[in-house]
């Protein structure tokens, strides 16, 4: 039960497209995430990311198919699946405390205004945010609101936490920090996140497992990379592991091409059901080098 | 030395007042200025002035005083056809807010319906396309006809014209709500309730008080001509009445009045709105 904790089972999504026609974004797509793991997407703009994350949000229905989640088939969006959003949608009206509180509040709807704030407070602290409790988004920094949309997903204390590319509007120093809050965070409590991303270096980071998506229309889930690097890995020194290298090229190599010809030498035994999870192959030298030290 | 802008402004509009007062007094200098012109044989005063080119437009002494005086005893009551012009305003005011606020109670809650649901939309938009243009005076004969008071026939008007800029700007104001702070609200399973007053009403909020104070400016428009047709009482009914004393002093001393309660009325409004907008 537990490798499969979310469960996306043959679901399809499709748009009606000019003339009556159909555009199909995917169809008949299988994954299985386990409890406890941090799972990144990639492809390319278009293929159906966010699509696949707000069907699992529950704020987008699938055609067909169906998703469970700890072996419930959902309906609709829950709070046990907390939602960082792209454009982190803070209620502008609302200080930080007032937005955090507000999902606090959702979740608890029986504890007293004083309770709300001081578990609201928590999280707030959490993300470091302590002493902006009372500014309103407008008086933030980009870094600061995805911070507060952070503190407000976690602060419901969700089962799962999905993330559509949190940081891809912050410049890169704020997205290493936040990353590696975000890892810590995660890390402490056993979260599992369905996460999305563009961006090749924070999913190695990040994820456990690394799911490729080709492109669409009928986009499929290619394969699942397991990530080789060690679970205490620092930001900074990620590409000092001999695995960052060989991951980093598999990664860049389907995106530039395979997530493009993936469909035309499609595997004759795939079976859709189960994406082949890979594990890359770490080179051998570092192997000598570390007899020398 | 240089002025701040608000100070030269406050310069010029006081030497634009100036300018203007002494136009005034100027034009309209030579003429009688005995009070309140009631004189039965005002009509052979009339064509007296014809005659001699004289203006029998008070000037602007004569209404400053009649302010005063008027300022002095806004409330005295000596029958129907002579109140204070406190008491006279103050009919228009509640007139005004009984007909408005009844309006807010039909177009506020309306308007969310209408701006939830697209299909309520479609549905009640033809009505609202060809109710919203007519003036709210050629629903007074069907309101005498079938309310048969002459208060509460004003009262509708009033409740008529300022329906529909609160109606349009609610249902545009929640309709637009942007979509991601709805699915914040789904994503934590707020309820309808409580989804419609902690985050469509605030997101609304600065739209639909646009409308509101649209709505307070047109109906304190309409309100002098109702008076002025049904009579009775009001600052419509003053003018009205003024007019037919032919007494132009307090005509203009009305309009005075008029203007700075519209500006009042305006500025609450504008003041409301300032407090519910949030930056972004
Ligand atoms: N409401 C809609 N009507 C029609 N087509 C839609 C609609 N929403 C999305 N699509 C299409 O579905 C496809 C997938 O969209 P989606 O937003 O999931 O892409 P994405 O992978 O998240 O892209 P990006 O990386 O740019 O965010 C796109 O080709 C888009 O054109
Ligand atoms: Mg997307």
């Amino acid at each position: 039960m537990n490798d499969r904790f979310i469960s996306f089972e043959g679901i399809a999504r499709r748009y009606p497209a000019p003339g009556g026609a159909q555009t199909t974004i995917f169809e008949d797509l299988w994954l299985g995430v386990p409890k406890g793991e941090f799972v990144c997407v990639i492809g390319h703009s278009g293929c159906g990311k966010t699509t696949l994350l707000n069907i699992l949000a529950g704020l987008d229905a699938p055609n067909g198919g169906v998703v469970l989640v700890d072996g419930k088939e959902i309906s609709g969006p829950s709070l046990d699946r907390a939602v960082i959003f792209q454009g982190h949608a803070l209620l502008p009206w609302r200080t930080v405390l007032g937005n955090v509180a507000y999902a606090v509040s959702s979740r608890h709807p029986k504890k007293s205004k004083a309770e709300v704030e001081e578990h609201a407070k928590r999280f707030i602290k959490l993300v470091g945010l302590e002493g902006s409790e009372h500014k309103r988004p407008a008086e933030l920094s980009g870094g600061m609101k995805q911070r507060v949309g952070i503190a407000r997903a976690l602060s419901i204390e969700p089962k799962i936490l999905l993330m559509d590319e949190p940081f891809s509007a912050l410049d890169a120093l704020t997205r290493g920090t936040l990353q590696e809050e975000v890892r810590r965070i995660c890390r402490e409590t056993g979260q599992t996140v369905f996460m999305i991303t563009h961006d090749v270096d924070e999913a190695i980071y990040l994820a456990d497992r690394i799911v490729l998506m080709t492109n669409g229309p009928g986009a499929m889930v290619a394969e699942t990379v397991v990530n080789p690097l060690p679970v205490d890995r620092e930001r900074t020194d990620l590409h000092k592991n001999p695995a960052y290298y060989p991951l980093r090229n598999h990664l860049i190599d389907f995106l530039v091409t395979r997530s493009r010809t993936f469909r035309d030498a499609v595997p004759a035994d795939r079976d859709p059901r189960r994406p082949p999870a890979v594990t890359i192959p770490v080179p051998q030298p570092a192997e000598s080098l570390r007899t020398v030290a | 030395m240089r002025l701040s802008i608000g100070a030269r402004a406050s310069v010029l509009s006081a030497v634009i007042l100036v300018v203007f007062l002494l136009a005034w007094h100027i034009a309209v200098r030579g003429t009688t200025t005995g009070g309140p012109a009631m004189d039965p044989e005002y009509a052979k005063l009339m064509g007296l002035t014809a005659t001699q080119g004289k203006s029998a437009m008070p000037g602007p002494l004569d209404v400053g005083a009649k302010l005063i005086e008027h300022a002095r005893r806004p409330f005295y009551d000596n029958g129907p056809n002579d109140k204070g012009i406190g008491i006279q305003l103050g009919w228009s005011i509640l007139r005004v807010a009984a007909g408005y606020g009844l309006a807010v109670l039909l177009a506020i809650p309306l308007g969310f319906l209408i701006g939830m649901s697209p299909m309520v939309s479609r549905a009640l938009d033809p009505f609202i396309q060809i109710l919203k243009p007519v003036s709210p005076l050629a629903w007074m004969p069907l309101a005498l006809y079938t309310i048969k008071d002459s208060g509460a026939s004003a009262i509708f008007v009033i409740f008529i014209c300022s329906v529909w800029p609160m109606l349009v700007n609610t249902a545009f104001g929640v309709a637009s709500v942007r979509k991601e702070w709805l699915n914040v609200a789904r994503t934590l399973e707020v309820g309808p309730w409580r989804r419609a007053f902690t985050v469509i009403l605030p997101a609304a909020a600065p739209t639909i008080l646009t409308g509101m104070r649209i709505s307070i400016g047109i109906a304190w428009l309409v309100i002098v001509a109702a008076e002025m047709l049904v009579g009775g009482t009001g600052i419509g009914y003053f003018v009205w009445n003024e007019w037919n004393n032919l007494s132009i002093t307090n005509v203009i001393t009305a309009i005075l009045v008029i203007g700075l309660v519209g500006m009042l009325l305006d500025q609450m409004l504008a003041r409301a709105a300032r407090a519910v907008t949030f930056p972004e």
